[in-house]
C-alpha cells in the first residue's frame, strides 16, 4: 500500500465512526490531544481540583498512619467500613475496562476500538485506587507483606483459608494483567507519538517507552498474538475477580454476607458500576475533545445496554436476598433484611433501590439512551447506587448480628470522607494526566476501523 | 560584704596545720566548716530530700558541689537500715520463693463505710497486682465485688498524693512531726479542747484503741465520724427496737424467703459478697428436687437485687414504710398499724402472699431494709424479724463492729456547728473527703475555713486537702500494716504487700504522733494492740501472729451472736409513718461503680459498664419510662432538680423497671480535684443532698432546661411498640433468638430439659475443613449458671487486672470501642413498666468449630490442640475480619494505642504473664491462657495431671456467687464437665455449629404461684 493511497482512503463512516476519516485525520485528531493541543482552563480547573483531593488523600493517610485506624468510624461490631466499601466499589468499576478490551476483543465487536484505551486506562487507576484500601484499613498497615507466601525464617505462611489471602492473588493478578494489557496496546500508539514529537525530550521520553517498535509486520504478527494471549488471560479475571472479592463476605457466617447468590451478584454489579464509569468519563471527553465521530451515539447506546442488562441480574439478586430470606425461613436472615429495609440504615436501602434499581429502568427507553446528557447523569445515578450497595451489605449486616447487646451504628468521621473523596482525586488526576500524556484513543485500532469500514464500503 | 559561704583558705590552713597528719579530710569546706557544709550534713543524716526552697543565686560551683554531696548523700541513704516488718505469705514459704513466680499475701481491704473485706493479693517480684478473694475469710468466701478487684489500680494510680504539703509547698514529714508534737504539747495544755479530729467509720481495732487512747490523754477533744453511706439509719432502727446500738448481719444460708425493702443487699455494702454468695447457694439448682429460695423486691432503683428477685415491685421510696407497716401489721408486730400511708404500687393481695410465705418459713425468713431508708423502717423490718422468730436465727445480732459506733450524720453536724461556732481550732480530717460529700446544708466548705489549723491526711490531694494547711499523703492498704473488722466482727490483719511508693503515712503513724510515740510503726501498733487482747486459744504470740497473716483471718474473733428481745413500746417511737410525699420524689443511693466517690478516680470503675443500665462514666438522673413520658424527657435531656432550695442540673436517663415519679441520683461523680480520670465525670449529687433527709424527699416536678448531655451506654436499648405495648427491641430479639431461656421453677420442674438445644444442633453436622481431635488431653471449658449470676461486675473487673485491659475513656466507649473481654449483657422481659432483667455474662465462647479462626489471612487466631481459641498479638496485623466473623462480638480491637505505655507507675499494676497490646491488634479472652499454662508447667514438674479446680479464670475467682464454673471437658468427674451434664445447659447459637465450649445453665425463677402478674 503507498503512501498515495493510503491518503486518499477514507471512510464512509460507520454507526461507531463518523464520516469522512482518514488514516492521517484519525491520527491528527489523537495525537494533536497529546502534541499540540496543549492545556486549557477547564482541564487546569479538572486536574486542581483533583490534586487538591489528592492531597487530602495524602493528609488522610497520614493522620491514619500516625493514629490509627480508630481516626475511623470503624468499631465493634462494625469492623469494616468506608475503607472495603471503596475497596469494592473501585475494584468494581475497574471490571468495565477489561471487559471492553479483552471481553469484547475476543468476542469481535467493533465498537470497542474507540473506548477501550481509556477503559483500561481508568481499570488501572481504578486497581490503584481499590488496592490502597486493603492496606490501610489494615491495624499495622506496615506488616501487609504477611499476607504474601514468602519465605519466612520462621516457616509462618499466610492462613490459605482466609478469602483475604485470595484476594490478595485476586487483585494483584488483575492489577498485573491490566497493566501489561493496558501497556502493550499502547505501544503501536506511542510509536507514533514518538514519530510525531516535536521536541526531544519528548522525543526520548515516548521513544524509550514505545520500546522500538518499527511497525514491522513482524512486530504487528507478534503484537496481534500478544493481545489475543493477553485477552485471554484477562477475560476469565473480569469473572474471577470479583467472585474472590465477594467471598470476602460469603465465607463469613454473617446474616448478609453468607450467601452463594454474591459472586455472579458482585461480577453483574462490578461491570454495572464500571460502565457507569466508561460513560461518566466519555460523555465530558468527546464533547471537549470534539471526539463526537469516534464516540458515538452508538457507543453510548450500546453501553446503556448494557447496564440495563447488569443492572436487572443487580435487581433480581435484590429481590431474590430478600425471597430467599423469608424462603429459607432462617430467622437471622429475616430479621437482617427487614432490618435493612425498616432499621437506623433503612434510608441506604431505599436509597439504593431507588437509584441503582429504579432509575435506570430509564434505560429502556433509547431516547434516553442515546441522549448524551441524561446518559451521564444516570451514569452518577448508578455509581452512587453501587456504592451505596456496598456500605448497606457491610454496615447493615455487621451494625446487627447474632446477639443484641453488641448491636451498634457506624458513623463516618471526616477522615473517611478525606480519605474516600482522596481516592477519587488520585483517579483523577491519574487520568487527568493520562489524557495529557497519552493517547486516549487507540490510534492503530482507529485506523484498522478506518480500513475496515472504507473496504466495507468499496465491497 | 560578705558571702556567707565564703572560705577563709588561710584558716583552712591553719587549721589543718594544727592537726597535722592526725586528721582526715575530704573537702576544704569540711574543714571550714561552713554554714553550707553544716546544713548539707544535718539533712543527710535526717532524711534525704531536696531543699524546699530553691536556690536563686546558685554558681556554677556551688552547683557542682552541691551535684557532689547529692551523689555521697545517696549512697549513705541506702544504708539506712530498715527496721524488719516481716510478712508471711499465704500457704508457700518464702523460701519458696522463685524469681518470676508470684506469691500470694492475705490481706483485706478496708472500706469507707466500715467491715472490710479479705484478700489475697498477688505479688509479682514485690508489685501486687491483683487481689482475689480470701476463701477463709467470711465476708469473701473467695469472692470480691468490684471495688476490692479495682483497688490495685488505686495504689498503682499516678494521680496519688506523693508529697507532704504545706499551704502548696512542699516540705519534709519530719516538719508535720515537729508540728504534731508542738500540738501535742500546747494541747496537753488544754486537755484537748479545740482539738477535733473527722474520721470515717472507724471498724479497724487498733486505730479505734488509738483514738480511744488519745480521748483519754486528751479528754476535751472530740472525735467524729463520718461517711456520707453510713449505717446510721440501720442502726438507729436496731436501737429503736433493742434500744441499744447492735451491728447486726444475716444468714441468708438459713433463708428460705427474702423480703428486700429497699436494699441492694446482694455485691453492695458491708456484706455483700458473702450475702450474695449465701443467696445464691440457696437458689443453686443441680437437679429437679433441688429447693429454691424466694426473694421478693420492693425497690425504687432497679438493681441487680431486683433483676434477681422473683417478685419484685418498683415502689417509690417513700411509699416503702407503708409496705413495711403492712407486713409488721400482718405478722402480728405489736403496736403497729398498717399505717395511714398507703403504697398505692403494691396491692394487698400481694402482701398478703408475701406474709403467708413468710409466716411458713418462719426463723427461716428475712426482711431486710434498705441504708437509705429511714430509722423507722428499719425497725419495722427488725420486729418483723423478731415476730417471725428470725432474729438470732437468720439475723444475728452482735456488738458493734465499729470501733465507736455514731449516729454519723449528727457526728458531722456537731463538727459543722462547732466550727461555725469558732470553738475548734485545729482539725485533723483522716481520710474521707467531707468538703466535696458533706451534706450540701453544712457547707463544710465554709466552716473549715473557719478552723485557725486544719490537717488533711489522705491518699489524694483533693478537695478537702486542697482546703487544708497541711496536707500528708496516706499510704493504700496495700502499703501499711493495720486491721480492720469484718461485716460479722471477724479481726483480719490489713498486711502490707510493699513499702509506701511515695512519702506515704498511715493513720497510726500520725495518731501515734499525736500520742506522743511517733517513732512507733504501723507494724508495732498492730501487733502490739493483738498481743495485748485475750487470745481465743492460748499459743505462742508469734505462731499466733504468723497464723494470722497467713490466713488472713484472726481465729475467734468473730462476734458472738447476741440474745436481745424487742422493746414492747418501740412501736410508739416509729410515729404515724405518714411522710409527705410531693409530686415527685428524689432518692440517693451510692454509685454501683465509684460508690461515694472514694474511687472516682479508678478508670477501672469509671469505664464499667453500670449494672443494668450500662451506663459508663457519667451519673445520671434515672426515671421510669411512664415519668418519662409525663415530664416529656428523654433520655440525654438536662431536667433541673429543685430540692431543698438547692437546684442541680443532670440528664435524664430512662430506666424501665424503676419506679414511676422518683428520680434515683448516685453519689461519687462531679468531683473538681479527684485527678486526670475523675475530674469533671458526672454531676455533683452532693451539692443538694441534705442532712435531714439522707435517703429521699420530696421534690417539685423537674425543669426542662432545653440542653443535652450525650450520655454513654455500652449497650443500646431501642423502645419499640409491640403489640401495642411499649418493650425494648433488644430484649425482644434476643428472646425470638433464644439467647436467654428462663423457666418458673414448676416449669422446670416438669420440663426439666426446657432449655435444651435441639439435637440436631447439638450432633456436629458437616464441616468443610478437617476436625480438631478433642477426645485427648485436657479439654478446657467453661459453664455460667445464669441462675446463679446476680449480675454484680466483679469478673468484669477481675479480667482488667488480669489480662491487662486498656481502659478507652468515654468518647471512645461511645464509638463502641470499649476493650472489656468479658462484659454483662443485660435484657428485659416484659412491658417497660416493671420488667423481669436477665444478665448474661459473655466472655469468648471458645468454638471448636471457631468462625474467627479460618477467616484470618496471618493465621494470628488459632485452635490450640486443648480447644483453646487462641490469639497471637505479634502476628495479628489488623483486618478485623474474625470481629466481622464472631457471632457473639467478644472480640475487642485496638483502634489506637490504648495501652498506656508511657505512664512508669501504670507498669507496676500490670500482670507481667500476659501482653500489653499496642495498637492496631486484636484481643480477646484467652480463659486466662496464663493460669493454664502455669498450672501445666507445675503438673508437669510434679509429674502429674492437672487437678479439678486448679486452674481458675479470674473472673471464676472473683465471682461472689460461684456462677463461672471451668475446667477440663474431658474429665467426666470435673465440676464443669458436671455442670455442663445438666439438663439445663444450652450455648448460643447452637444452629450455626461453631461448637461453643462456654456454655450456660438456664435461669430458673421461683415465683409464688399465689402471686399473679
Amino acid at each position: 500500500m503507498d503512501h498515495e493511497e493510503v491518503a486518499t482512503l477514507v471512510s464512509p463512516g460507520s454507526e461507531v465512526l463518523g464520516p469522512g476519516h482518514t488514516y492521517g485525520s484519525v491520527t491528527d485528531k489523537i495525537s494533536s490531544i497529546v502534541l499540540t493541543r496543549g492545556t486549557g482552563n477547564k482541564y487546569k480547573i479538572g486536574l486542581g481540583i483533583s490534586v487538591a483531593l489528592l492531597i487530602g488523600l495524602n493528609m488522610g493517610i497520614t493522620v491514619l498512619m500516625a493514629y490509627g485506624v480508630g481516626v475511623w468510624g470503624i468499631n465493634i461490631p462494625v469492623g469494616w467500613g468506608y475503607a472495603i466499601t471503596n475497596f469494592v466499589w473501585w475494584i468494581g468499576i475497574g471490571h468495565a475496562g477489561t471487559l471492553i478490551s479483552a471481553f469484547l476483543l475476543l468476542m469481535r465487536q467493533k465498537w470497542r476500538t474507540s473506548i477501550n484505551r481509556f477503559a483500561e486506562a481508568m481499570t488501572l487507576f481504578a486497581v490503584a485506587c481499590a488496592g490502597m484500601f486493603p492496606l490501610l484499613h489494615m491495624g499495622r498497615p506496615w506488616l501487609f507483606y504477611w499476607l504474601l507466601p514468602y519465605p519466612d525464617t520462621m516457616g509462618v505462611w499466610p492462613q490459605f483459608r482466609s478469602p483475604l489471602v485470595w484476594d490478595v492473588f485476586a487483585v494483584s493478578t488483575y492489577a498485573t494483567v491490566s497493566l501489561l494489557f493496558w501497556y502493550v496496546g499502547l505501544i503501536p500508539d506511542l510509536a507514533t507519538i514518538r514519530d510525531r514529537a516535536t521536541t526531544r525530550i519528548k522525543k526520548i521520553i515516548y521513544g524509550v517507552v514505545a520500546l522500538g517498535w518499527r511497525g514491522s509486520a513482524k512486530h504487528w504478527k507478534r503484537y496481534e498474538m500478544a493481545g489475543l494471549l493477553l485477552a485471554g488471560l484477562a477475560t476469565p479475571l473480569v469473572v474471577s475477580v470479583h467472585t474472590v472479592v465477594s467471598f470476602d463476605f460469603t465465607i463469613a457466617i454473617l446474616p448478609g454476607w453468607h450467601s452463594t447468590m454474591f459472586p455472579p451478584y458482585f461480577v453483574a454489579g462490578a461491570i454495572y458500576s464500571g460502565f457507569a464509569m466508561v460513560i461518566a468519563l466519555a460523555v465530558p471527553l468527546r464533547k471537549y475533545y470534539g471526539l463526537e465521530d469516534f464516540l458515538t451515539i452508538r457507543h453510548l447506546d450500546n453501553m446503556g445496554k448494557i447496564m440495563l442488562a447488569t443492572g436487572l441480574i443487580v435487581a433480581y439478586s435484590y429481590v431474590m436476598e430478600t425471597f430467599m430470606a423469608f424462603y429459607g425461613g432462617n430467622k437471622f436472615d429475616i430479621f437482617m433484611i427487614m432490618n435493612r429495609m425498616t432499621g437506623p440504615y433503612a434510608a441506604v436501602y431505599w436509597v439504593l433501590i431507588a437509584v441503582n434499581l429504579v432509575i435506570p429502568q430509564l434505560l429502556w427507553s433509547a431516547r434516553i439512551r442515546r441522549n448524551p446528557l441524561y446518559l451521564w447523569l444516570l451514569s452518577f445515578s448508578v455509581q452512587t447506587g453501587m456504592w451505596l450497595e456496598r456500605y448497606m451489605i457491610i454496615v447493615t449486616s455487621l451494625h446487627r448480628d447474632f446477639i443484641p447487646s453488641s448491636w451498634g451504628m457506624f458513623h463516618p468521621t471526616r477522615w473517611d470522607w478525606i480519605v474516600f473523596l482522596g481516592t477519587i482525586g488520585f483517579f483523577f488526576t491519574l487520568f487527568y494526566l493520562f489524557i495529557r500524556f497519552l493517547p486516549m484513543i487507540s490510534i492503530f485500532e482507529m485506523r484498522d476501523l478506518v480500513h475496515k469500514t472504507a473496504e466495507e464500503a468499496r465491497s | 560584704m560578705k558571702d556567707k559561704n565564703f572560705i577563709d583558705l588561710a584558716s583552712v590552713r591553719a587549721s589543718l596545720e594544727k592537726d597535722g597528719r592526725k586528721r582526715f579530710w575530704q573537702t576544704i569546706e569540711q574543714v571550714a566548716e561552713t554554714e553550707e557544709f553544716q546544713q548539707l550534713a544535718h539533712q543527710e543524716f535526717t532524711t534525704f530530700r531536696p531543699s524546699p526552697k530553691t536556690e536563686s543565686g546558685m554558681s556554677r560551683r556551688n552547683m557542682l558541689k552541691l551535684m557532689a554531696a547529692s551523689a555521697s548523700l545517696a549512697g549513705l541513704a541506702a544504708c539506712t537500715k530498715m527496721p524488719i516488718e516481716k510478712i508471711a505469705p499465704y500457704v508457700r514459704p518464702p523460701e519458696e520463693f522463685v524469681p518470676g513466680k508470684p506469691l500470694f499475701y492475705a490481706t483485706s481491704m478496708p472500706r469507707p463505710e466500715g467491715g472490710a473485706i479479705g484478700l489475697l493479693v498477688k505479688s509479682n517480684m514485690g508489685r501486687p497486682t491483683k487481689v482475689e478473694g480470701n476463701p477463709d475469710h467470711p465476708a469473701s468466701l473467695g469472692g470480691t465485688d468490684a471495688f476490692a478487684q479495682a483497688s490495685v489500680l488505686d495504689l498503682w494510680d499516678p494521680d496519688r498524693a506523693r508529697t507532704v504539703m504545706r499551704e502548696g509547698t512542699i516540705v519534709n514529714y519530719s516538719d508535720f512531726l515537729d508540728l504534731l508534737s508542738q500540738l501535742r504539747s500546747q494541747y496537753l495544755a488544754k486537755k484537748g479542747a479545740g482539738f477535733r479530729i473527722l474520721t470515717e467509720t472507724v471498724t479497724s481495732p487498733t486505730l479505734g484503741s488509738q483514738l480511744k487512747a488519745f480521748l483519754a490523754q486528751f479528754p476535751q477533744a472530740k472525735w467524729h465520724q463520718y461517711t456520707p453511706v453510713n449505717r446510721h439509719a440501720e442502726r438507729e432502727g436496731v436501737r429503736t427496737v433493742y434500744g441499744q446500738y447492735l451491728s447486726h448481719y444475716y444468714r441468708f444460708d438459713q433463708a428460705e424467703v427474702v423480703v428486700s425493702l429497699d436494699a441492694d443487699f446482694l455485691c453492695s455494702g458491708r456484706g455483700g459478697v458473702r450475702y450474695a454468695r449465701d443467696f445464691a447457694d440457696k437458689r443453686r439448682i443441680t437437679d429437679t428436687h433441688s429447693p429454691m429460695n424466694r426473694l421478693y423486691v420492693v425497690e425504687s432503683m432497679a438493681t441487680i437485687t431486683g433483676a434477681a428477685a422473683d417478685h419484685r415491685v418498683p415502689v417509690r421510696p417513700s411509699h416503702v414504710e407503708g409496705v413495711a407497716r403492712a407486713i409488721a401489721a400482718a405478722v402480728g408486730v405489736r403496736g403497729v398499724e398498717p399505717g395511714a400511708q398507703s403504697s398505692p404500687e403494691v396491692s394487698t393481695e400481694w402482701v398478703r402472699s408475701v406474709v403467708a410465705d413468710l409466716q411458713q418459713r418462719r426463723g427461716a425468713s428475712i426482711v431486710l431494709a434498705g441504708e437509705h431508708q429511714p430509722p423507722a423502717v428499719h425497725a419495722l423490718a427488725h420486729a418483723i424479724n423478731a415476730a417471725l422468730g428470725n432474729a438470732g436465727k437468720t439475723v444475728v445480732y452482735i456488738d458493734p463492729i465499729e470501733a465507736q459506733p455514731v449516729n454519723e450524720m449528727e457526728s458531722i453536724r456537731e463538727l459543722a456547728a462547732d466550727m461555725n461556732a469558732g470553738t475548734v481550732e485545729t482539725l485533723l480530717i483522716i481520710g474521707g473527703n467531707p468538703v466535696y460529700n458533706a451534706p450540701a446544708d453544712l457547707d463544710f466548705k465554709k466552716a473549715l475555713d473557719k478552723v485557725k489549723l486544719r490537717l488533711r491526711l489522705g491518699i489524694y490531694n483533693d478537695e478537702t486537702s486542697y482546703h487544708c494547711h497541711w496536707f500528708v499523703p496516706q499510704t493504700h492498704y496495700l502499703e501499711s500494716w493495720s486491721d480492720e473488722r469484718a461485716f460479722d466482727g471477724t479481726a483480719c490483719i490489713v498486711q502490707p504487700l510493699i513499702a509506701p511508693l511515695y512519702e506515704n503515712h498511715s493513720a497510726h503513724e500520725v495518731l501515734g504522733a499525736l500520742l506522743g510515740d511517733p517513732g512507733r510503726t504501723p507494724h508495732q501498733w498492730v501487733r502490739d494492740y493483738w498481743s495485748g487482747q485475750k487470745l481465743a486459744t492460748p499459743v505462742e504470740y508469734e505462731t499466733f501472729w504468723e497464723t494470722c497473716l497467713e490466713k488472713g483471718v484472726i481465729p475467734g474473733t468473730a462476734f458472738p451472736a447476741k440474745t436481745v428481745t424487742p422493746k414492747p413500746d418501740f412501736a410508739a417511737a416509729l410515729g404515724t409513718g405518714a411522710a409527705s410525699a410531693g409530686p415527685m420524689e428524689i432518692a440517693f443511693r451510692p454509685d454501683p461503680s465509684v460508690w461515694d466517690g472514694t474511687y472516682t478516680n479508678n478508670s477501672w470503675l469509671q469505664e464499667l459498664p453500670k449494672p443494668i443500665t450500662t451506663l459508663t462514666w457519667d451519673n445520671a438522673a434515672y426515671i421510669s419510662p411512664r415519668s418519662a413520658e409525663k415530664l416529656g424527657v428523654q433520655r440525654d435531656e438536662v431536667i433541673e432538680i429543685a430540692y431543698q432550695g438547692r437546684k442541680l442540673r443532670m440528664p435524664v436517663m430512662v430506666l424501665p423497671g424503676h419506679a414511676d415519679d422518683c428520680i434515683t441520683v448516685n453519689f461519687g461523680y462531679g468531683r473538681t480535684r479527684a485527678g486526670r480520670v475523675g475530674n469533671g465525670t458526672g454531676f455533683n449529687v452532693y451539692s443538694i443532698w441534705t442532712s435531714d433527709k439522707p435517703g429521699f424527699g420530696p421534690i417539685p416536678a423537674p425543669a426542662k432546661t432545653g440542653d443535652r448531655y450525650h450520655l454513654v451506654t455500652t449497650q443500646r436499648h431501642h423502645i419499640i411498640t409491640q403489640g401495642g405495648r411499649k418493650v425494648e427491641e433488644e430484649s425482644q430479639a434476643a428472646f425470638n433468638r433464644d439467647l436467654v431461656r428462663v423457666a418458673d421453677l414448676e416449669e422446670f420442674r416438669s420440663n426439666p430439659d426446657f432449655a435444651a438445644d435441639p439435637p440436631e444442633q447439638t450432633t456436629q453436622a458437616p464441616n468443610l475443613y478437617p476436625r480438631y481431635d478433642y477426645s485427648q488431653g485436657y479439654q478446657w471449658g467453661m459453664s455460667i449458671d445464669l441462675t446463679s449470676c446476680v449480675g454484680c461486675n466483679s469478673c468484669v473487673v477481675a479480667c482488667y487486672a488480669e489480662n491487662n485491659i486498656a481502659v478507652v475513656g468515654k468518647e471512645e466507649v461511645d464509638h463502641g470501642r470499649i476493650m472489656q473481654w468479658i462484659r454483662v449483657d443485660t435484657y428485659w422481659r416484659g412491658g417497660l413498666d416493671n420488667p423481669e432483667t436477665y444478665h448474661m455474662v459473655m466472655p469468648c465462647m471458645h468454638c471448636e468449630n471457631a468462625p474467627c479462626e479460618y477467616v484470618c489471612p496471618v493465621g494470628a487466631t488459632m485452635h490450640s490442640p486443648e480447644g483453646l481459641n487462641l490469639m497471637i498479638y505479634n502476628r495479628c496485623v489488623g483486618t478485623r475480619y474474625c470481629s466481622n466473623n464472631c457471632p457473639y462480638k467478644v472480640r475487642r480491637f485496638n483502634f489506637y494505642l490504648y495501652s498506656d505505655w508511657h505512664t512508669p507507675s501504670l507498669y507496676g499494676v500490670r500482670n507481667p504473664d500476659v501482653s500489653v497490646r499496642s495498637r492496631g491488634v486484636m484481643e480477646k479472652c484467652t480463659y486466662c491462657v496464663q493460669r493454664i499454662k502455669e498450672a501445666e508447667i507445675k503438673a508437669e514438674v510434679e509429674g502429674r495431671t492437672i487437678k479439678d479446680g486448679e486452674v481458675v479464670t479470674a473472673c471464676q475467682q472473683a465471682c461472689p456467687t460461684q456462677a463461672i464454673v471451668f475446667g477440663n471437658i474431658n474429665d467426666p468427674n470435673s465440676k464443669v464437665a458436671n455442670l455442663k451434664a445438666q439438663s439445663r445447659k444450652y450455648v448460643l447459637l447452637a444452629e450455626l455449629n461453631i461448637r461453643p465450649r462456654t456454655s450456660y445453665l438456664a435461669r430458673v425463677r421461683n415465683p409464688n404461684p399465689e402471686i399473679k402478674e
